[in-house]
């Protein structure tokens, strides 16, 4: 790949991360997501909202090709990040994954040390060369993940003894440990307390100075605090798209405005 | 089911006391009461039967251990056996194990009278050694030479009825109707017995020894048929396994869900409901007549048992990869992990103590089975020990189950005991495997 080409891209491209274009997503006969389109852009938190089952995380792990892994799946429509088609038959949806992150509902740490929880990623990337720069990656992941402090004396402990709000940002410290350039997140805080919801949307607002993030979150609260762009989903359709103050304050579908005000959903 | 639907008794039902029990929840109970006791006598039969069936074999088979050996001094007389004196190996070697009956002959008449025993009526007292003495005689004479001409002591094994007559299973009574053994020849054993000469020890040979011929059940032992079982676990170890594992791993991870698919996974399941006579014929057919591999060979035994395991261990490794939390892939994916990756770095070793366990479960099944290897030829009376592997495998050798039912078939009762010891030997073969699987599947299971 030549740099010089994506650089000069990315400033054609003004900012844009991820276009999404006549995005259709099919399970089986089930039409779950029709003709979306969408813009995201770097550096921002982006959040999808909507009720339960509107496509919002079919449409999110679109962006990873997470639905590969489905078998019934079938996505149809154009989606670029930094306008490579990520559906092209030449992508390797493994090389894809390490370029777009992914953080799930439930915390998943692997049933292994905090160590090598994150360590796991830059190891199979061959992102370090040698044991000191595989530590210094960690640590530094885990600095981006807010929980260092909590961690440092005790890695070579089982993540999954960790709280799960500590649970769920070692698994955000693991998904940036690859590098990633945008990062997926699935709702990570519906299986969360309060205050472990705080210290992760804390988390997020620090990451966007480095990525991309996109967020599906049930909570219009967590979205109008945390993101700088909304869209709301609904039955499939994108409904909505732009500013979040403008979303939450003065919607122009009469269905965005239902949901907000809790008539739906 | 009925008490779903029937009707509510009266709208007063509610308004009873909590401390009076009204009718339905009485009958609940019962009927509760009732389940619970149906259960603990199922439970107590299933123990009964189980403690009814290990004491009838350890009782009928723990004679098998234990043996009557009679020891005496025999004196290796030149001229009957080298007569050329040239103490050449292959000249002595024409002298058979009848040369060397006269001479336990002599060495038990000799024992008699430095004893002074005398019973009347005597006749034939080398009826109380084992016919096996002599060739263990020779044996010993032709491997030390050097050693004719001397007086040496020898244990010899007793007769299977002398040996029958310390375990209780032979009497004075019985011995009068035997024509294998006299009462006067049973008085001589208690004189031996008194004298010294007679004892009766631990019984290594069981273990050790290989197969004897239906006249001499006190030399049988269980030698070959450890080997063979032994050889055949190592080849369906070395083959269920790793295929049983590939395939399933394809089958629950890589493969598409389409009609053959299906079809193949329908008969998986199919398979590990096909009686094993049936997977004998197929061995028989296949690796005998058609690939031409020898009969009686571990190696054609192991893979019969092979074909019968592994359905059981694609069933047990595909359930405990299923089982395997679809959060542990979506996370291996999410960092970027390949497919293959996914599998061998996360799901796999989640999976192992289950995988493990099939494993040896299915190997305890091929351990215990016999009709397939009956049909490929392990049910013939075997003397030699198979050769060290890998040339061993295609050596005949017999296999402990099968050893089982031979003894059994044999009308001399003293197999009969033979054949439980034989099972007690089993029984601790799998209850060690057992143990094996449980300390491996502790050691693997420690899930963080």
């Amino acid at each position: 790949m030549n740099d010089m080409r994506i650089t000069n891209r990315t400033i054609e491209m003004n900012d844009i991360k991820i276009a999404a274009k006549g995005v259709d997503v099919f399970y089986g006969d089930t039409h779950a997501i029709k003709d979306v389109s969408v813009e995201i852009q770097d550096k921002t938190v982006t959040a999808f909202i909507g009720p339960s089952g509107c496509g919002k995380s079919t449409f999110l792990r679109c962006l990873n090709r997470m639905n590969d892994t489905i078998d019934v799946a079938r996505v149809t429509g154009d989606i670029r990040i930094d306008g490579e088609d990520i559906y092209d038959a030449k992508v390797d949806p493994v090389q894809l994954r390490a370029k777009v992150g992914m953080v799930f509902q439930k915390p998943n740490p692997f049933p292994k040390s905090i160590y090598d929880n994150i360590a796991y990623g830059p190891r199979i990337h061959g992102l370090s060369r040698n044991k000191t720069e595989l530590d210094e990656i960690v640590e530094t992941s885990l600095r981006r993940g807010a929980i260092w402090n909590e961690v440092k004396d005790r890695l070579d402990q089982p993540g999954t003894g960790l709280s799960g709000g500590q649970q769920q940002r070692l698994c955000i410290a693991r998904a940036i440990a690859t590098e990633p350039e945008v990062l997926l997140m699935d709702e990570p805080c519906s299986a969360l307390d309060p205050i472990a919801t705080a210290q992760i949307e804390e988390l997020i607002d620090d990451l966007k100075q480095r990525y991309s993030v996109v967020i599906v979150t049930h909570s219009m609260h967590q979205a109008a605090r945390v993101s700088q762009k909304t869209a709301f989903f609904h039955l499939g359709d994108l409904v909505e798209y732009g500013e979040t103050g403008h979303i939450f304050t003065n919607p122009e579908d009469s269905r965005t405005e239902s949901y907000i005000t809790g008539r739906i959903g | 089911m009925t008490d779903i639907i029937a009707e509510p008794e009266g709208g007063d039902r509610r308004k009873g006391s909590l401390l009076a029990q009204d009718t339905r929840t009485q009958k609940r109970n019962a009927a509760e009461r009732r389940f619970q006791i149906y259960g603990m006598v199922a439970v107590s039969i299933a123990v009964l039967a189980l403690v009814f069936l290990l004491t009838s074999i350890v009782s009928n088979g723990i004679g098998s251990f234990s043996q009557t050996f009679i020891s005496l001094d025999v004196v290796l007389a030149e001229d009957k056996l080298d007569k050329t004196g040239s103490r050449d190996r292959t000249e002595m070697a024409k002298v058979s194990t009848f040369g060397y009956a006269p001479l336990i002959k002599a060495a038990i008449e000799d024992r008699i009278a430095a004893e002074g025993i005398e019973i009347e009526g005597l006749t034939k007292p080398d009826a109380v050694i084992s016919k096996e003495a002599a060739a263990q005689l020779r044996n010993f004479v032709l491997a030390n030479t050097d050693r004719v001409g001397d007086t040496v002591e020898f244990k010899f094994l007793a007769s299977g009825r002398i040996d029958g007559y310390y375990k209780g299973r032979v009497t004075m009574a019985s011995a009068a109707l035997d024509r294998n053994i006299s009462p006067e020849q049973l008085m001589l054993a208690d004189a031996l017995k008194d004298a010294g000469a007679l004892e009766r020890t631990f019984n290594w040979d069981f273990i050790t020894a290989p197969d004897a011929s239906e006249n001499r059940p006190e030399a049988a032992g269980l030698g070959v048929a450890i080997l063979g079982s032994l050889y055949m676990m190592v080849v369906v170890l070395f083959l269920a396994l790793p295929i049983g594992v590939a395939a399933s791993i394809y089958l629950e991870e890589f493969a598409p869900k389409n009609f053959l698919t299906d079809v193949i996974e329908v008969n998986i399941s199919n398979l590990a409901a096909v009686p094993s006579i049936v997977f004998g014929i197929l061995g028989l057919a296949i690796f005998i007549n058609f690939a031409g591999l020898p009969q009686s060979a571990p190696i054609v035994g192991g893979l019969v048992l092979t074909l019968m395991t592994l359905p059981t261990i694609i069933i047990a490794t595909r359930a405990s990869l299923k089982s395997v939390p679809p959060s542990i892939r979506e996370a291996a994916l999410g960092v970027g992990a390949s497919k293959m990756q996914t599998v061998f770095h996360h799901v796999l070793p989640l999976a192992a103590p289950g995988i493990l366990t099939g494993t040896i479960i299915g190997l305890s099944q091929a351990l215990g089975e016999t009709a397939p290897l009956l049909l490929i030829g392990m049910v013939a009376f075997v003397r030699e020990y198979p050769g060290a592997p890998p040339e061993g495998f295609f050596d005949p050798a017999s296999a402990l189950p099968v050893q089982i039912y031979n003894w059994t078939t044999r009308s001399d009762p003293a197999f009969v005991e033979r054949a439980s010891g034989a099972i007690i030997v089993l029984l601790i073969f799998l209850l060690i495997m057992n143990i094996v699987a449980i300390i491996l599947r502790r050691r693997f299971e420690r899930r963080w």
